[in-house]
């Protein structure tokens, strides 16, 4: 307090100040005001979401039949034919890609979170090279998608020679989704209380029986969510598979074959033909498609939750 | 003519002796030139003042701080007269159990959590793992309450449970030292109470370390009392040691005085 | 001090039990002046007051009690509030003393015995003299103080002896005063135990400042009976 004050100016000084009524209705308005803004930010944002989902499904409804869902695309100006193809290839590239980047991904993040920081004490080089794989995650996991397509070309298609295939779209997708699958692995790792480790180590397990035992089980619906949320990224990927995958809407036989996902036939549809009604018939169902996979996301964080509560 | 308390004494087989023993995080010497022994079936408290490096001493003794890279020791700490620096650090830890300050048993069920230990080691068979799971939440004064729910998660139980829980977590695997961190201080009164005399019952088959900041609890559910204290640049030594009946009525030392009658600082 | 609560009550009790301490102090010099004055009236005043004493002293018993449990005090703050419970126990003891002595006053009656009143005073006077020098060695926590007490008791056992063989003395030559003899032998025993029990007082204030319960001085006669 300043004691150099008289007591008068004190005296005066305190009378400047609002009672403590006056105060508790300042502080209750701007209380509402700051309520009120966001609130209607938010409703924004949510007006404007259900506008562009509900614009697909309701114009996209129309060409989604049986016939559409079971039939092979046509190509042609109009577009011919319906998405069967398509719907295939999306999922074996999504399950080569995850083959290929879960295992790298969540190793990665295992070692990242339970065993760099051993190394530490070890090696120089070792921690340099920790630290550069660090930053290497950070920036790739920024990096826009084109970038990897640009290098799964550069690489994959033409220095490889593996040319338009699954195989070279997985690669680069794996490429892709590999920083996120390390980083929700990380950060589910990290997420385990730290207690865990040292009761299971205070009991005589070793470090890996530790990991095995308590802190992978634990951090696994974290990572499952990685694992879904790469899978959405692959599903709704155009840039890089249009320069790795190629175009054909035939039905792979094999991994070197090219082929065309959803997302690519979508934006095959809407700019090479004028079947702009399939195309968001083919969007409306990639929208469903990432729906049902945050339902899964959610469905798995939730029982995360209840597991480390007990209920 | 001096006359002596009416309580016995057994001379007992020392378990635990720390020679000469420093630690230091990095440069900071958190422990100075500790010696001790602690007797076996006996119960230890550890206290003083916060920050003066009891939690250290107490995972020295199991090396949990090898966990933390920059820690370095010198000195000895012998357990049956053998350098546990010297030992499989695996070994080590199933010979000596910890409990936390926080109960933390595993999202796991109440089963799982007691056989979590014994699996480690490597015991498959399901009837002596049944066994062995029973007579440790025995032990641990906890089979009534929960037989029923063994298949319930031990998250789902209240705090005193969960550290009786880890108790017989800590028990599965047979050590013969048990060190508790301030076991209790997560608990309530109740709970406590019955936690320390858990610790009575148990002695007869361990011996128990155990770091508190409640004197009173010092006071009630030790034999042997350790005050540590800090040097000015704060690392740890051992003020006075001696049988927790004679350092609660009348300590040697003036810094136990003024710690224990709550005249300290 | 993080003590604060703890240290005032300590002192209000170390003010009180000096309170309870004068007050044994006046009960028995006034009960031996009695003896002098024959004054029963005042006697019976001796007599009943001893009942202020031994509320005092529940009163104090209660507080120790009281601050023991909500305290829940340590090393030397333990042995100086378990030895103020004895020490109060003792005080009230010593006035009970006070109190036979009025009693054995109207015993005695308009009886023509030879009372040894000038020894009786000496006693008195002594015995009250080491108590209050006991008490504040006590309060004050001085050991040395303490300990240099008990050994006075051998002037307060000379008194003793020197009445004791004076009334047997008298008793045998004149069988007739024997009851008389053995209310003056009953006096002379209080006063004598009176200086008894500042021993003990001494003997704590040397367990408070050094934790070693010691006995001083000799009791010989502790199992003797009382006259209340
Ligand atoms: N991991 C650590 N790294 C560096 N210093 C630490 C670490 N853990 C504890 N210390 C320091 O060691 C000293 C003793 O800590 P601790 O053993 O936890 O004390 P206590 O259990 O007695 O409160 C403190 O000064 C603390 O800051
Ligand atoms: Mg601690």
């Amino acid at each position: 307090m300043n004691t150099s004050l008289t007591n008068e100016k004190r005296f005066a000084l305190r009378k400047k100040q609002p009672t403590p009524k006056q105060n508790l209705k300042r502080r209750k308005l701007s209380q509402k005001i700051a309520f009120g803004f966001f609130w209607l930010m938010g409703l924004i944002a949510i007006a404007v979401l259900f506008w562009i989902v509900g614009y697909v499904l309701a114009k996209g409804a129309s060409s989604i039949n049986l016939e559409f869902l079971t039939t092979r695309p046509a190509g042609g100006f109009d577009g011919e034919g319906g998405i069967s193809t398509t719907i295939v290839t999306t999922i074996y590239l999504v399950l080569f890609t995850i083959v290929i980047a879960a295992p790298l991904g969540v190793g990665a993040g295992i070692y990242f979170v339970e065993y760099a920081n051993e190394a530490q004490n070890h090696n120089k080089f070792v921690r340099w090279l920790i630290k550069t794989a660090r930053t290497g995650v950070e920036i790739l996991a920024g990096v826009p998608s084109i970038i990897f397509g640009l290098f799964g070309f550069a690489v994959f298609v033409s220095y490889m020679k593996l040319g338009f295939s699954l195989l070279s779209a997985g690669l680069s997708g794996a490429c892709m989704v590999l920083p996120v699958i390390i980083r929700t692995t990380e950060e589910a790792l990290l997420a385990v209380p730290d207690s865990y480790r040292q009761a299971s180590l205070g009991l005589g397990a070793t470090k890996w029986q530790t990991v095995t035992g308590v802190i992978l089980p634990t951090a696994l619906p974290g990572i499952v969510t990685g694992i879904v949320l790469s899978v959405g990224r692959i599903i709704s990927e155009t840039a890089v598979f249009w320069v790795t995958l190629g175009g054909s809407y035939r039905l792979p036989q094999n991994l070197m074959s090219s082929g065309r996902t959803l997302a690519l036939h979508v934006y095959m549809l809407a700019t090479e033909t004028r079947a702009f009604d399939k195309a968001l018939g083919t969007s409306a169902i990639l929208i469903i498609i990432i729906i049902l996979l945050n339902l899964a996301i959610n469905i798995t964080s939730r029982r995360f939750q209840k597991r480390l509560s007990g209920k | 003519m001096v006359i002596t308390s009416l309580e016995e004494k057994k001379p007992n087989k020392s378990k635990i002796i720390a020679r000469n023993f420093d630690l230091f995080y990095g440069d900071f010497q958190a422990l100075k030139d500790i010696n001790v022994t602690m007797p076996q079936n006996s119960i230890t408290a550890i206290i003083g003042p916060s920050g003066c490096g009891k939690s250290t001493f107490l995972r020295s003794i199991n090396r949990m701080n090898e966990l933390i890279p920059s820690v370095k020791t010198s000195g000895e700490i012998l357990m049956d007269g053998e350098d546990i620096y010297t030992q499989d650090v695996v070994e080590l830890r199933k010979t000596v159990g910890m409990v936390f300050q926080r109960p933390n048993p595993f999202p796991k069920s109440i089963f799982d959590n007691v056989a979590y230990g014994p699996r480690a080691h490597g015991l498959k068979n399901k009837n002596i793992l049944e066994e062995l799971v029973e007579k440790s939440l025995t032990d641990a004064a906890l089979w009534d309450e929960v037989k029923d729910d063994l298949h319930k998660s031990g998250l789902a139980l209240s705090g005193g449970q969960q550290q009786r829980l880890c108790i017989a977590r800590a028990l599965a695997v047979e050590p013969q030292v048990i060190l508790m961190d301030e076991p209790a201080s997560a608990l309530d009164p109740i709970a406590t109470l019955k936690i320390e005399e858990l610790i009575q019952n148990l002695k007869k088959e361990y011996t128990i370390v155990i770091v508190t900041h409640n004197m009173q609890q010092a006071a009630r559910a030790s034999d042997y009392t350790m005050v540590f204290n800090m040097y000015p640049d704060r690392s740890g030594y051992i003020v006075e040691y001696g049988e927790t009946s004679q350092i609660f009525t009348n300590p040697r030392e003036k810094t136990t005085e003024d710690y224990i009658s709550g005249r300290f600082g | 001090m993080p003590r604060e609560t703890l240290d005032t009550k300590l002192s209000q009790i170390k003010d009180e039990i000096y309170l309870l301490g004068s007050m044994v102090e006046q009960s028995v010099l006034d009960s031996v002046d009695t003896l002098r004055t024959r004054d029963m009236k005042e006697a019976k005043r001796v007599y009943d007051e001893d009942n202020i004493i031994n509320e005092k002293r529940y009163a104090l018993e209660n507080a120790i009690i009281i601050l023991l449990a909500t305290q829940q005090p340590f090393a030397r703050d333990l042995r100086l509030l378990s030895a103020m419970l004895l020490v109060v126990n003792e005080l009230e003891r010593m006035a009970d003393y006070a109190k036979g002595i009025a009693k054995i006053n109207f015993k005695i009656g308009d009886s023509n015995i030879a009372i040894p009143v000038r020894d009786f005073q000496k006693m008195a006077e002594q015995g009250v003299s080491m108590l209050h020098r006991g008490l504040s060695a006590f309060i004050e926590q001085n050991p040395n103080q303490a300990a240099a007490i008990p050994q006075e008791d051998t002037i307060v056992d000379d008194l003793y002896n020197k009445i004791y063989r004076a009334t047997i003395e008298q008793a045998i030559a004149n069988p007739e005063i024997i009851d008389q003899a053995n209310n003056i032998l009953w006096i002379a025993h209080n006063l004598e135990r009176f200086a008894d029990r500042v021993t003990n007082i001494c003997e704590r204030t040397i367990f408070i400042t050094t934790g070693e319960l010691m006995e001083m001085g000799s009791s010989d006669d502790e199992n003797g009976i009382e006259f209340e």
